[in-house]
């Protein structure tokens, strides 16, 4: 494969949803 | 307390981390917690942290990009991220 | 990587824990997971607590749940709270309301970093003082009342969910939107003293839809501190009617307890030495504890289904909740005790062998404000091991002999 399309691959496919996740403090199993 | 949405994320436009934010590195990347509105966020990209920690000494977004190595294929990606960063105060426009 | 692998990897820091600050309570309910009452004799002392802070504070642990027992009833409390904060580790603590007098309200208006959350297992005294004694109710309703009319914003009201409360729902949200707080859902476990009483107080099947049902009508400003990931099997295959939350169970993972003694376990609902991690004092310190205990490693390994992995939901219930498993004396591979497809069911009506009691911190004698269900229900610790048990008695049970057995 041509090293230039890789790259297109790799950019397309980066995502906000894989850069950042948002949670809530209060939203994880095991506390009061 | 969200961003006022004219202000939106641009390369061309400056922004800072809020002064509640504490970053807490990971092995994925870091933890950012905002002590005033108790929001919790996973960057989940090394770059992604590196990116942040330079937004408050580079004039504009592309710049904090640049310094912190991404690709400019990658560029419109991490501005969704950093939307998405302001849209819960993480990060503020610098006036 | 999914953020769900991330986790089950470990951390270097909790993202927040619970700290029991004393064993010690005014109350004794009947369904307490840490079998409070009486305070423990090796409880740590206030410099040591302060160590714990500044520990926290180096770790970059951003939040501490502090409980008990019945925390505020230390009289180093309030000052371990102002130095917690000053360390800049953000504290909520949990409070049956004892001791929040307007002063105290108003004290905790002015603070920066402080969350409160209120106890309450019934919107009516009648259906709360069942389960948490004489009077409790009106301590919390008045400590709501309090915090509200100092100015205090967004306190919590915390309600473990039962049979007997779960068709308050509605009662319960008004109560928290009266007093300008926030409500909270939680999991009953069969943890503590909750082991029991589980068998009459844990959710019924048709109950648990009701739950589910009305999180998902009604959820968007309620939390649950994600203790309802099982229920999520309630929803589609794909995983999309899960609850907001990580929907995994984060013991030794994302959180864990440190207890009165400076133990450390796992999470505060799996009090027991095989949840043990280590002891603060005399394993180094909590982050060493944290970072190298050979249960916090087991526990963070990648999970397999075991006997779960072949169910379509496991993807979004992960096998339920591990101290529910333990405490109902089910495999922890298998599935939860309430597990909403049946399975957990079946598992119950086999043969199991549930744990004796763990920690037991209870008063020795119940008080004249015991709560019913605790003098129906109690188990000593050291009777005799916990025979096997065998299933409930049918509703439709036609025999007037039905679940005797003669002592």
């Amino acid at each position: 494969m041509n090293p230039d399309e890789n790259t297109q691959v790799v950019d397309e496919a980066l995502t906000e949803e894989s850069l950042i996740e948002e949670v809530s403090i209060d939203g994880m199993c095991g506390v009061y | 307390m969200l961003s006022d949405p004219s202000t939106a994320v641009s390369l061309d436009s400056a922004w800072a981390l809020s002064p509640s934010v504490e970053l807490r590195p990971e092995p994925f990347g870091a933890l950012a917690y905002h002590f005033g509105n108790r929001k919790l966020t996973f960057l989940k990209r090394p770059e992604l942290v590196a990116v942040v920690r330079a937004l408050g000494s580079h004039p504009d977004v592309r710049g904090a990009l640049v310094a912190a190595g991404v690709p400019e294929g990658q560029h419109a990606a991490y501005v969704a991220a950093l939307s998405g960063l302001a849209r819960t105060d993480m990060i503020r426009p610098v006036t | 990587m999914k953020l769900v692998e991330h986790f089950e990897l470990g951390l270097d820091a909790p993202i927040c824990l619970t700290w029991e600050l004393t064993y010690a309570c005014n109350l004794e309910c009947a369904h307490c997971l840490s079998s409070s009452g009486r305070r423990d004799p090796r409880e740590l002392t206030t410099e040591q607590c302060e160590s714990v802070i500044d520990e926290l504070q180096r770790m970059q642990v951003f939040y501490v749940n502090i409980g008990g027992g019945e925390p505020t009833v230390r009289p180093d409390f309030w000052h371990l709270v102002e130095y917690a904060v000053a360390h800049d580790v953000g504290v909520k603590f949990s409070t049956n309301g004892v001791r929040l007098t307007p002063e105290r309200a108003r004290w905790l208006a002015a603070s920066d970093y402080v969350d409160v959350q209120i106890s309450l297992d019934g919107a009516t005294a009648e259906v709360n003082d069942r389960v948490r004694g004489t009077g409790s109710y009106d301590t919390a309703i008045t400590a709501l009342r309090n915090l509200h009319e100092a100015g205090f914003r967004d306190a919590k009201v915390s309600v473990v969910c039962t049979r007997e409360n779960i068709g308050q729902l509605d009662e319960f949200k008004a109560i928290a939107d009266r007093f300008g707080a926030t409500l909270r859902l939680t999991r009953l476990r069969p943890s503590g003293r909750g082991a029991d009483v589980w068998d009459e107080l844990h959710p019924l099947p048709e109950q648990q839809r009701e739950l589910y049902e009305w999180l998902v009508a009604n959820g968007d400003n309620v939390l649950t501190g994600d203790s309802f990931f099982h229920l999520a099997a309630f929803g589609p295959e794909d995983g999309s009617g899960a609850l907001p939350g990580l929907n995994l169970c984060g013991a030794g993972r994302v959180v864990c307890l440190i207890d009165p003694v400076g133990d450390v376990y796992a999470c505060p609902f799996a009090i027991h030495d095989q949840f043990l991690a280590g002891n603060l004092l005399t394993d180094g310190g909590f982050d060493e504890v944290w970072k190298t205990s050979a249960l916090f490693q087991e526990l963070r390994e990648p999970q397999t289904g075991g006997a779960c992995s072949g169910c379509a939901h496991y993807d979004s219930c992960r096998g339920g909740c591990m101290a529910a498993k333990f405490f109902t004396g089910l495999p922890l591979d298998g599935p939860d005790p309430e597990c909403v497809q049946g399975y957990g069911e079946s598992a119950l009506a086999g043969a199991r062998t549930i744990p004796a009691a763990g920690q037991d911190h209870s008063r020795s004698a119940p008080s004249r404000n015991a709560p019913v269900l605790l003098t129906l229900s109690r188990r000593r610790p050291d009777s005799d091991l916990a025979p096997p048990v065998s299933p409930p008695v049918s509703a439709c049970a036609e025999s007037p002999l039905a679940g005797f057995a003669p002592n």
